[in-house]
């Protein structure tokens, strides 16, 4: 049973504000990911649960216990490093028994839980190894390694997969969803990759400038995003957003027209919105296609084909670029005119204060979680 | 298929090492001059003092001279002082080595650490280093450890105790502090590089998984070192291997022969008696005893390093 709860968690250097206030609750066995752009705060949030950081001002609370003034390796917690961070002249099995060889724990037992986590980790033919003599994706086992041994309460990483190529991250993505389930502990994992957090997690948490902008499921925060922000980081290639007005609104649908005059009905609540009002429509490639008929006309400037889709960069008559995707089987090219067709019921609508206007209906999905079935051992 | 692949790739392979070896011929004549220089630099006085070792030649007595077979070498080597000098030269060796890389990796910790005033205080930790041999133990001689006028005295004075005559009691061990002040810095500056190198990730790992400040400094810090280390002790070795100015200034090697390393032997055997020919030997002597600790030192040191 391991409860993470930030209240109003604040980090200063000196002058500068770095965390401005965070506030969260992880709950048991949940995989939380902090993700956000470079330099927003995540690996100072990490730092800070994990004692590494002085906490400036909130509480930072695990298992109902305030631990701001407990030192690291006091607190449960096991990190695992963006460069790895193994000890160099070390084989193995030393850089993973350090901890318990520090506690002093018995050289057999030691042999034991080390052999346990290397099992897990398949690492169990490269024990008598040094770091030097292990591939990227070896050490990042061996880091893991080191943290499984200690048996923690919860596990922090920081940007684990980012010195890894492509297809070794895919694998170690999928490795890491496994050893979630296996070892059944709570984890928080930091990235600025959407993907991996889309992925990976079970509440995601997104930050931008030291604050957090949303926290919900990957389908909450990619079906109700509760800002452009957060709309616009969510989802690849990102949401296209286009400026429009509000002609309409009553409660179950507001009309919109679109710069280029087009009409369009979302579901949203109508709130505050008058008619008048500027707003920003969102739509994400994906719910947009090609027709005869549609809001939107254009000229393709890029095709990308992927096989499977395709993705056009189309330039509006009024010059805002736009990207949609469509089926890998059209044989668009560059600089053909498209007519495209946006689904309303996917559209997003955004006040003139960035806001996510409330949408009529709830995402069915929004709130599907994927908790680990198995029981902690 | 494959066939096509391999051929395209020949001619690729050939023309780098053709370039290469093109590169090699055209450099050739450039890097020549230094060559020759340096080989000269170090041929000709290495030849002339073989020559000379194998004579009589004394400055103050010209009717001599002529082949002396290895007379010179049988004459050093049958002194006992030779081996009494000897065992000067390894003992300070050895101390200096100690001192400095002991007291440099603490130091070179403690300089790691965030405090006010640590740039000047790394400023006035290197200074020593740039004081000439001479000069500092001048000021060691007269200035700290003189029994009447120096401050040391005047400590032990204060406190009541009898003043210590430093050159006349410890004359080697006063002789090593002397140069293990010197050579602190060069230690100090190499570890305090070397530690600021050291993964900072590392050492929070190290935190994290429960290493308090012995523990770090054992299993983290001090492996990290290994290196740097063998590079001070080998750097080091072959410097105080030559220890002359400091001797020459304080102690003049006396009282007796307590404190007169090889360096300070052959000056005193040959220079000052003039004797060439046995100066040149000794120089020989000298020149095959710090290879030997040379190649020690390089082999074992260059594993390490390669490691
Ligand atoms: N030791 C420090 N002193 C001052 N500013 C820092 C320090 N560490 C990080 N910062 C600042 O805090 C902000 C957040 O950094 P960080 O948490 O590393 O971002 P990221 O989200 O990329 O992990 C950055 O703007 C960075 O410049
Ligand atoms: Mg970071």
């Amino acid at each position: 049973m391991s409860t993470i709860v930030l209240k109003s968690i604040q980090k200063n250097y000196g002058a500068v504000q770095v965390i401005k206030g965070v506030d969260l609750s992880i709950d048991d066995r949940e995989f939380c990911v902090f993700v956000g752009p470079s330099g927003c705060g995540k690996s100072t949030l990490l730092r800070m649960i994990a004692g590494l950081e002085e906490i400036t001002a909130g509480d930072l609370i695990i298992d109902g216990q305030r631990i701001n003034d407990v030192p690291p390796s006091e607190r449960g917690l096991a990190m695992v490093f963006q460069s790895y961070a193994l000890y160099p002249h070390m084989s193995v099995a030393d850089n993973m028994g350090f901890s318990l060889r520090l506690a002093g724990v018995s050289k057999e037992e030691r042999r034991a839980k080390v052999a346990e986590a290397a099992r897990i980790l398949h690492l169990d033919k490269l024990l008598d190894r040094k770091p030097k003599e292990l591939s990227g994706g070896q050490r990042q086992r061996v880091a893991i390694g080191r943290a499984i041994v200690r048996k923690p309460r919860v596990f922090l990483f920081d940007e684990p997969l980012s010195n890894l190529d492509a297809s070794l991250r895919v694998q170690m993505r999928i490795e890491l969803a496994r050893l979630h389930d296996e070892l059944a502990a709570t984890m928080i994992y930091v990235t600025h990759d959407q993907i991996e957090a889309m992925t990976m997690a079970d509440k995601i948490v997104v930050l931008q400038s030291g604050i957090v902008e949303q926290a919900g499921t990957p389908l909450e925060l990619y079906h109700h995003p509760r800002n452009l922000f957060v709309a616009g980081f969510i989802g690849s290639p990102r949401m296209n957003f286009l400026p429009a007005k509000v002609t309409a609104a009553s409660d179950g649908a507001t009309t919109i027209a679109l710069a280029n005059g087009a009409n369009l009905s979302i579901p949203v609540r109508a709130g505050r919105q008058r008619a008048g009002d500027a707003v920003t429509l969102g739509v994400r490639p994906e719910h947009m296609r090609l027709a005869g008929e549609g809001e939107l006309v254009g000229e393709v400037m890029v095709v990308e084909r992927l096989g499977g889709e395709t993705f056009l960069y189309t330039q509006l008559t009024d010059g805002t670029m736009l990207i949609v995707q469509a089926d890998g089987e059209i044989p668009t090219s560059v600089h053909e005119r498209i007519t495209i067709k946006l689904d309303p019921a996917a559209c997003h609508l955004f006040d003139s204060g960035g806001l996510a206007i409330e949408r009529m209906e709830r995402h069915p999905l929004a709130n599907l979680r994927r908790l680990p079935t198995r029981k902690a051992s | 298929m494959a066939s096509t692949t391999t051929a395209a790739q020949v001619p690729g392979t050939s023309t780098t090492v053709g370039g290469r070896s093109q590169r090699n011929v055209k450099t050739l004549p450039l890097v020549a001059p230094s060559v020759v220089i340096l080989f000269l630099w170090m041929i000709v006085p290495l030849a002339m003092t073989l020559w000379f070792s194998f004579q009589y030649y004394n400055l103050l007595d010209p009717s001599v001279g002529g082949f002396a077979g290895f007379e010179n070498y049988t004459f050093l080597l049958t002194d006992p002082s030779l081996w009494t000098a000897m065992m000067n030269t390894i003992f300070l060796v050895f101390w200096v080595l100690v001192i400095t890389v002991g007291l440099g990796t603490l130091l070179a910790v403690l300089f790691d650490q965030d405090f006010y005033g640590r740039s000047i205080a790394r400023l006035l930790a290197i200074a020593p280093f740039f004081v000439m041999p001479t000069v500092s133990a001048l000021v060691w001689k007269n200035m700290l450890m003189h029994p009447v006028n120096g401050l040391f005295a005047f400590f032990s004075r204060s406190l009541g105790l009898p003043a210590i005559d430093f050159f006349g009691s410890f004359p080697l061990t006063s002789v090593i502090i002397i140069v293990a002040w010197q050579w602190l810095p060069f230690a100090l500056l190499i570890l305090l590089t070397a530690i600021q190198s050291l993964d900072s990730e590392q050492k929070e790992a190290a935190r994290m998984d429960g290493a308090g400040p012995f523990s770090m400094f054992f299993f983290i810090i001090l492996p990290h070192l290994g290196r740097a280390i063998s590079v001070v002790i080998m750097i080091e070795t072959i410097f105080l291997l030559s220890v002359f100015a400091e001797i020459y200034v304080t102690t003049s090697g006396g009282p007796g022969l307590a404190s007169t390393n090889l360096a300070f032997l052959i000056y005193l055997r040959a220079l000052r008696e003039y004797d060439v020919g046995g100066a040149s030997a000794a120089g020989v002597i000298a020149v095959i005893l710090a290879n030997i600790v040379a190649i020690f030192l390089v082999r074992s040191i260059a594993k390490n390093i390669a490691d």
